[in-house]
């Protein structure tokens, strides 16, 4: 089956279609993957070369996800959050969480520390 | 284009599902599709089954919708033992044992660690006793509150259990209201204190009079477009509607068909009735209600009685939480027990199911903060069961931080959750019990506690709101809270404004014993804290909330939520039994 796009705001998907189905849960709190939940929201993930607040390097907790797409084998997001450090609220870029990899086309997530830069 | 929620709820919505839940529950949580997993999961919450978070696949919540909190008798022994024989985990919870109910802040009972293979048997234990789980979650009429002494107090204009029970029966399971854009809350009250909480929810009954035809008839004004959740916090605002009693079903009808017709199922996020009061105004919300919805002329609202309200003024008037011994209108009286942040261990209900049988008439009521009150107890059997050995656990006259403490779910089982909540709030509040002293004349102290922004817990209508985040202490990140102060409810409602953000956990009971001394030594005679707060502004208030450590220990400040259980000794998600099978045995992991 083809899905694409979020359960929750119904932004149309950019990009050529792909058979990963990609959406958003509860609210927000997950992301899923081929039906699996996969990334949860209360993770603190490092932003470099972003626009979420002024820190170099933000310290971003994510509190809920708003959009999801699968470009390529990558899965971006974009979350409401705070940075920790300077408490701005706002909503990221395009991050990205983890990759389809392998035949079997499983999701290989992103460490939690991984410091994550917004695509254009 | 509809969302994937809205196309999942059209192909099988409302009762239908329960169909398929018990064919699931038959052959086990295997047979359930891994690529439907979503869709079932999003439809089962109509039925009152919530799957439970990362680490916990094959584990639900259960919520059971008790309309006015009212457990008639018989029902609370029913729980009980559901909750012992099916609500049992891996893992038992340090403070509150193998297992539990939760009394939650819209009066309704959740339990959890239920097994999908258990559902049908539980379902018709419940059903032969007059309970049910359904339209608990999901999108559509949730569980009405009121309140909870309607029909005993000695204050109240309406006696509004009857339309409660009546709004209950009309709406749950009527196919024309089971699929909403989103939730629809209501609140139907007709005491004179306010306690049904109405300014908080999509829809409010709240007492009113009004001459008709020369005559004064009680009844309603209506309200519509309250809630708290995510940033938005909105009062449920007054569209100018009087209804008498017998009219409440055709209003509250017509204003969840207006909801069904106009509600946003394009964006979730935008779809609560409180968006759509915000986009119309009420004045196109009460004129499209009028034109396309009920079938009489609509009144315009009646005298109402806010200005008499007392609950959660900060006042002290009034039966306020209902805690402790109070009369009722018929000579008997209730006993309002304090359950701290709502958790009660299945014995404790069992035995507190004796208790009501014993000496009440068996009836017992939730209240809307996580309470339980033992109703209809005559004077003569007041002593002896304010002797019981289970009421030094469930005090009728606790310390105000424990009356006044209200906690959500939180990582232990929610997957919105940012921090631990339950365990750490039992926690606080027995710290401040031990440590801080409240000025004599303030025997009510409302401390909410919330996981996330989705304000289970009401944090915004609290003396001290408490919001989970987080920050780093020393290099590493650890559990946080943002603090608000000066919420409350009454004439005119106040959500809190949010003071200090990001105070590490463990440094949150330091930072209240600080503002309560301060509120101590500079308020005015008879101030209350909420008039103290509202006589000063931000920096102010930021001065007295002085965040430091203390001896209060905290074990929860790790990243609970990277734990499968955070009470595990063994805490790591690769050391979660879940998913497991009907026994509890641990499923082979998937292909
Ligand atoms: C597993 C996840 C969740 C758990 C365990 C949970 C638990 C609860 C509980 C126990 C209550 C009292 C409600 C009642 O008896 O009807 C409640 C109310 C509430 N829930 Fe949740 N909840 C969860 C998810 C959510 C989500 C996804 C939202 C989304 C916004 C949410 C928003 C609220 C709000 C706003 C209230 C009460 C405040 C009000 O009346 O406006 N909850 N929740
Ligand atoms: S407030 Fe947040 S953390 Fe608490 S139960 Fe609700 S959704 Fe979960
Ligand atoms: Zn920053």
């Amino acid at each position: 089956m083809l899905v694409r796009g979020d359960a929750y705001t119904n932004e149309a998907p950019e990009g050529p279609p792909m058979t990963t189905a990609v959406r958003i849960l509860d609210d927000g709190a997950w992301i899923s993957v081929d039906d699996e939940r996969v990334v949860s929201v209360s993770e603190l993930w490092q932003l470099a070369d972003h626009d979420v607040c002024g820190c170099e390097t933000a310290d971003f907790l994510i509190e809920g996800f708003v959009d999801v797409d699968a470009a390529g084998p990558a899965v971006l997001v974009r979350a409401a959050g705070q940075c920790v450090t300077c408490g701005e609220s706002a909503v990221s870029g395009w991050l990205p969480v983890g990759r389809i990899v392998g035949p079997d086309r499983r999701f290989a997530s992103l460490a939690t520390g991984h410091v994550r830069t917004p695509r254009a | 284009m509809p969302t994937d929620v809205e196309r999942w709820k059209d192909e099988v919505y409302g009762n239908e599902i329960r169909d398929h839940l018990m064919e699931f529950a038959e052959e086990g949580w295997d047979s359930i599709p891994e690529d439907e997993e979503d869709a079932w999961f999003e439809r089962f919450k109509w039925w009152g089954l919530y799957h439970q978070r990362a680490g916990q696949e094959s584990y639900f919540m259960m919520r059971i919708g008790t309309p006015n909190g009212v457990i008639e008798p018989g029902q609370l022994r029913v729980v009980g033992e559901i909750a012992k024989e099916y609500a049992t985990g891996p893992v038992e919870n340090p403070e509150f044992g193998e297992a539990y109910c939760d009394w939650t802040t819209r009066q309704s009972i959740q339990l959890h660690w239920i097994k999908l293979e258990d559902v049908p048997e539980i379902f018709e234990k419940l059903e032969d006793n007059g309970l049910s789980t359904q339209q608990a979650c999901g999108d559509s009429w949730r569980n009405i509150v009121g309140c909870p002494v309607a029909g005993k107090d000695k204050q109240e204009l309406v006696d509004a259990w009857p339309i409660a029970r009546d709004l209950h029966d009309t709406f749950k399971g009527d196919e024309d209201h089971t699929n909403l854009p989103r939730k629809w809350k209501v609140s139907v009250t007709g005491c004179t204190e306010g306690c049904g909480q109405g300014d908080i929810n999509d829809l409010a009954l709240e007492p009113a009079r009004k001459e008709i035809d020369g005559e004064t008839v009680t009844g309603f004004n209506v309200r519509v477009g309250g809630g708290l959740s995510r940033k938005e916090p909105r009062l449920a605002r007054d569209i100018d509607v009087f209804v008498r009693p017998d009219n409440a079903d055709e209003v509250a009808g017509g204003l969840s068909a207006l909801f069904r017709e106009h509600g946003d199922r394009e964006n979730r996020y935008n779809a609560r009735i409180k968006f759509l009061v915000d986009e119309w105004g009420v004045e196109k919300i009460r004129r499209v209600l009028q034109e396309d919805f009920v079938d009489f002329d609509l009144h315009t609202a009646g005298e109402d009685l806010r200005d008499e309200y007392t609950y959660n003024t900060g006042s002290q008037d009034g039966h306020n939480d209902h805690v402790g011994v109070h009369e009722q209108a018929d000579g008997n009286y209730y006993v309002g027990l304090n359950v701290l942040v709502g958790r009660m261990g299945a014995e404790d209900t069992l035995e507190l199911a004796d208790l009501a049988a014993e000496y009440g008439s068996g009836e017992v009521r939730l209240t809307q903060r996580q309470n339980i009150i033992v109703t209809d107890v005559p004077e003569e059997n007041l002593d002896a069961l304010l002797d019981e050995p289970l009421l030094e656990d469930y005090s009728p006259d606790p310390s105000p931080f424990m009356r006044g403490s209200i906690a959500c779910t939180g990582t232990e089982f929610c997957s919105l959750s940012i921090v631990e909540t339950k365990n750490r709030q039992v926690r606080y509040a027995r710290w401040l019990k031990d440590n801080v002293e409240l000025p004599a004349d303030h025997e009510e102290f409302h401390i909410h506690l919330s996981g996330c922004t989705a304000s289970c817990a009401q944090p915004q209508i609290a003396d001290v709101s408490l919001r989970g985040m987080k920050t780093r202490k020393d290099g590493d990140p650890v559990e946080a809270f943002d603090i608000g102060l000066g919420g409350g409810l009454g004439e005119d409602p106040r959500f809190a404004d949010w003071i200090e953000m990001r105070v590490a956990a463990d440094e949150v009971p330091g930072a209240i014993a600080n503002l309560i001394a301060d509120f101590e030594t500079e308020r005015e005679a008879g101030e209350t804290f909420r008039e103290f707060v509202e006589a000063r502004d931000e920096d102010e208030l930021g001065e007295l909330l002085d965040p430091e450590e203390t001896d209060y220990e905290d074990p929860y400040m790790h990243n609970t939520k990277k734990t499968w259980y955070p009470y595990a000794d063994d805490d790591n998600m690769d050391d979660s039994p879940a998913p497991t099978d009907g026994q509890g045995e641990p499923l082979p992991a998937d292909d």
